[in-house]
């Protein structure tokens, strides 16, 4: 059990957090023609913007209620009336998710009556479902704020259906309730792992469909332009199996399960050999078909990539920042390759926080671990893009993981989880540390002859 | 290169076990054999020497598939990792343009980057056309003013020994002694001290394990006129032959170096090795011993007392991680006994060390190191290599990096102790990352979770465990030891 530290201080310095709200805007860009909006003022959405912008290289769909002065200090009520009409009647989306902001918080909003508001305001837009959420910038992180939105979409999507009978209606459908840690490549890796076993995936939310970088035929969309389909998320009730992905979803999986009483399966990561033997058996049990041999051969493959790397990795003095999720499926793999964890930092405080793999885990900041990593020598640095210029001055390299990487192409998409994720991970893992091998410090013998200026040698080589 | 030759380079005096029949002659078994050739070995040889152009005479594959894979240092030039070869034709075959060819090549290389001398290695087709690589050698150095050695290192000349020998004996003959040393300037001799002059002989700075050892050599005040050949300068080697003592690290290689020289020039010389606190410590005695300077010994057991308890203090941590692990070695030549030394430092129980490459010098060193109890492991295919781990429990195998992913596939943890290796383990420091190392692949968690099987699985898998049956790649796995000098014979664990 890993002691939880923090680090009062008055100033952040280099953050390592991004905020809620933005966290609530990804889960809500995984649901297929989806619009987020943030209540609260335009820079708050703009900000966000250009985070998942940079993240992700694609255009970004994201509203705000566009709080000006007038409505801060008067009231704000208004503006979240008039966007939710103007959105649904201007960009025709399958959902609306809105998030607030700091600022709507601090003046007291009040979301979901505002909600009741535009509902008996405009009973035109019924069929459009509202997932509204309480994100204060000032709480959580971008993990809180997502896992906020995934509860929210359940709450305003799923119909309660538990103890009707519907469950395993739908024989081969599994929910997918996945965690902000994971990248669209993990979603698409995970699902195509459920498909190998005759199942059929239902993610939520879904960034493999909407975020994973493809071009559409179409040269312009308002709103998202894939993700989970408010359609299946109806559905859900209907699913033999759900497995939750991430620790951080605990309350949005408790409610799915209340709603549905469909069982469920609850991983914190999918990360390593262990984590996906555990993920492959329950998909054998669930779907009664025997692993098949392509997963075995994964899985082997994996197995190779780990005595091969260990000796990169091995007693490799690591330090860590992410969020606690992804934070807790970094560390699992890190010690399950034998290196030692000498700093991992968290920006907000979590339960998952305790199972980490070392002594203890900060909860700090880019500085507080650039601190850490110093006093314990760590020799890699694993972070997002922010933590580049930390790695630079620690003088060690930087493996980039969470959000955002701005400065790694195809960063936002690459796959983590699986046997073969992790395979790659590893290779990734080891070439860095290859890259930056310490060697020996040439040590100049003063003794050593120097060459002299006219060189003698054409004695030499005589025959 | 004349039969003659040959013979007279794998006969060596001052081996003591000469009488006995000569490593190099026993003939390769076609279908059991790994291992290099002369040419690897004479490469291997001579290739650290950092400022010399090395041209290898031959078609592509001599050079072109054994190129920049060593892990030799050097602290200036980088000359010696730019690969070169004729990569000869068809056509430079046939029309018999090899020697042409070479000579521009030699050229090409002078034109390009100045060496400081140009070494010719001669393969096996050259040699078997009939190039005179001498005859060009000798044109090429008096048309273009520069020293251009031949090394006649033909691969079926023999084994990668021989070719040590080659390559030693083309120092001896072409380069040892055509030039004097260095006056060492005055301001950096401290007062009261003397300054010597020492050779390394078949040191090879591998990984820069070397730069643990000079800054020991520099405060005693000794000189290394040359290490031959790591880290070392063609400028250095020509004046070889002003040394007081040379020490001879890895005693196959260029035994025959260091004879002549005391033949010629009445150099002492002695074995020694750099691995493990013992033997390092042993080595500086024996240099300081050899020179005969008494305020130098004075001083060097001084430096060995304090790096010894230095060392030992650092080590303590990881004893216990290490102690009484079961180790097998296997890896040929010197470090089959110097890097015995080094684990027993540590704690640990060497439970077989293989000889497939020892000379019947090596062996006798195994012996006083282990005891009579010693296995000889004189086998070097993989399965056989395998079941040795198996029956003696050996919890950790160290080898070149050949056996490596031997090792790995069969999921056992691992150490590279060969050429290629990225990590110095030389001296006192270099037995820090010894520990390390050792500790890193013993303890990795992933041995575990590669053996046990997939939670689904019905069956359990086939691992860590002896696999009896015909052994395709090797000959007689475990010798025990029944040798003429020592231990009676049977006496073997």
């Amino acid at each position: 059990m890993a002691e939880i530290i923090r680090h009062p201080k008055a100033l952040s310095v280099n953050p390592l957090k991004s905020s809620a709200p933005a966290g609530a805007a990804l889960a809500f860009l995984g649901i297929r023609r989806a619009m987020p909006i943030f209540h609260g003022s335009q820079g708050c959405t703009a900000f966000a913007k250009v985070f998942f912008v940079r993240h992700f290289r694609e255009p970004v769909p994201l509203q705000t209620t566009a709080m000006d002065q007038v409505a801060t200090v008067m009231n704000a009520d208004g503006n979240v009336v008039q966007a939710l009409a103007t959105v649904c009647g201007k960009s025709k989306p399958a959902l609306v998710g809105l998030a607030t902001t700091a600022l709507a918080e601090t003046q007291g909003t009040d979301i979901k009556r505002l909600v009741h508001e535009f509902r008996a305001k405009h009973p035109e837009f019924d069929h459009i479902p509202v997932a509204a959420v309480n994100t204060p910038d000032f709480s959580g992180c971008l993990e809180t704020g997502y896992a906020s939105a995934v509860k929210g979409i359940i709450e305003a999507t799923v119909p309660v259906t538990a103890g009707t009978g519907l469950v395993g209606k739908r024989k081969k459908q599994v929910n997918l309730l996945l965690g902000a840690h994971l990248t669209p490549g993990d979603v698409e890796a995970i699902k195509e792992w459920v498909e190998l076993f005759g199942l059929r995936p239902v993610a939520v939310p879904d960034l493999s469909d909407s975020l994973d970088g493809h071009l559409i035929p179409e040269d312009f969309t308002p709103v998202t332009l894939g993700g989970t389909p408010v359609s299946e998320l109806a559905t859900l009730g209907e699913a033999v199996a759900t497995v939750v992905v991430g620790r951080s979803l605990k309350a949005a999986a408790d409610l799915l399960l209340e709603r549905t009483g469909v069982p469920d399966y609850r991983f914190d990561g999918l990360l390593g050999l262990d984590a996906s033997d555990r993920f492959t058996a329950t998909l054998a049990d669930l779907s009664g078909v025997a692993v098949p041999e392509k997963l075995e051969r994964h899985r082997a493959q994996l197995q190779d990539a780990m005595v091969d790397t260990h000796f990169m990795t091995g007693l490799r003095r690591v330090a860590l920042a992410a969020d606690p999720d992804l934070l807790l499926q970094l560390s699992e793999l890190f010690v399950s390759m034998g290196s030692e964890i000498v700093a991992a930092v968290s920006p907000i405080k979590a339960a998952s926080l305790g199972s980490i793999g070392t002594a203890q885990v900060h909860v700090g900041d880019l500085e507080d671990l650039e601190n850490l990593a110093r006093s314990a020598h760590a020799e890699l640095v694993v972070s997002n893009s922010h933590a580049a210029a930390t790695a630079a001055r620690l003088g060690v390299p930087l493996l980039r993981a969470g959000m955002p990487q701005y400065d790694l192409v195809g960063g936002f998409c690459k796959t983590w989880v699986g046997y073969r994720g992790t395979r790659q991970a590893l290779f990734d893992l080891a070439n860095l540390v290859l890259q930056h091998h310490d060697s020996i410090a040439p040590h100049h013998s003063r003794y050593k002859q120097p060459i002299a200026p006219a060189p003698q040698a054409v004695a030499a080589g005589g025959h | 290169m004349k039969a003659a030759d040959i013979a007279e380079l794998l006969n060596e005096p001052a081996c003591t076990h000469n009488k006995k029949e000569k490593s190099g002659c026993s003939r390769p078994t076609p279908g059991a054999s790994a291992g290099g050739c002369a040419f690897d070995g004479a490469q291997i040889a001579l290739l650290p020497i950092a400022d010399v152009a090395h041209v290898v005479h031959g078609p592509i594959a001599c050079s072109g598939n054994s190129w920049d894979n060593r892990g030799t240092a050097s602290s200036g030039p980088t000359l010696y990792k730019i690969g070169m070869t004729t990569d000869l034709s068809e056509q430079d075959v046939i029309m018999g343009r090899g020697e042409k060819r070479l000579f521009h090549a030699i050229k090409q290389a002078v034109d390009t980057h100045s060496p400081a001398a140009v070494f010719v290695y001669n393969t096996c087709v050259p040699a078997l056309i009939g190039d005179d690589i001498d005859a060009v050698c000798k044109a090429a150095s008096e048309r273009w003013n520069i020293a251009v050695v031949p090394i006649d290192c033909a691969g079926f000349y023999g084994t990668k020994n021989l070719g040590n020998r080659i390559a030693g004996e083309a120092m001896v003959k072409h380069v040892i002694g055509t030039r004097e040393p260095e006056p060492v300037p005055p301001e950096l001799v401290p007062p009261g001290i003397r300054i010597h002059n020492i050779n390394l002989i078949g040191e090879y700075n591998i990984a820069g394990e070397l730069w643990y050892l000079t800054p020991l050599f520099d405060e005693l005040g000794i000189r290394i006129l040359c290490t031959l050949s790591g880290d070392a300068r063609f400028h250095e080697v020509q004046t070889m032959h002003r040394a007081e003592v040379s020490m001879l690290v890895c005693a196959k290689a260029m035994i025959n170096v260091a004879r002549k020289m005391e033949e010629r020039y009445g150099i002492p010389w002695f074995e020694g090795s750099f691995y493990g606190i013992t033997d390092t410590s042993a080595a500086l005695r024996d240099i300081a011993r050899l020179i005969n300077d008494p305020d130098l010994i004075a001083r060097t057991e001084a430096l060995i007392a304090r790096e010894e308890a230095r060392v030992r203090a650092e080590l303590d941590v990881w004893r216990p991680r290490l102690e009484g692990k079961r180790v097998l070695l296997f890896t040929g030549g010197v470090k089959s006994w110097s890097v015995v030394s080094a684990l027993q430092d540590l704690g640990m129980n060497v439970v077989a060390s293989g000889t497939k490459k020892s000379t019947e010098e090596d062996k006798a060193r195994i012996l006083e190191l282990m005891g009579d109890n010693t296995i000889m492991l004189n086998s070097e295919g993989a399965r056989d290599l395998l079941n040795a781990v198996y029956e003696l429990k050996a919890d950790i195998l160290i080898a070149g990096g050949r056996n490596l992913y031997t090792a790995l596939k069969a999921r056992l943890p691992f150490l590279d102790i060969n050429q290629e290796r990225e990590f110095g383990y030389a001296g006192y420091e270099g037995m820090k990352e010894l520990v390390r190392q050792l500790a890193l692949t013993l303890e990795s968690p992933v041995w575990e979770a590669v053996r046990k099987p997939a939670p689904w699985s019905q069956k359990a898998m086939v691992i860590a465990g002896p696999e009896m049956g015909d052994s395709p790649d090797g000959g007689d796995a475990v010798e025990t030891h029944d040798h003429d000098h020592a231990a009676p014979a049977g006496a073997a664990a």
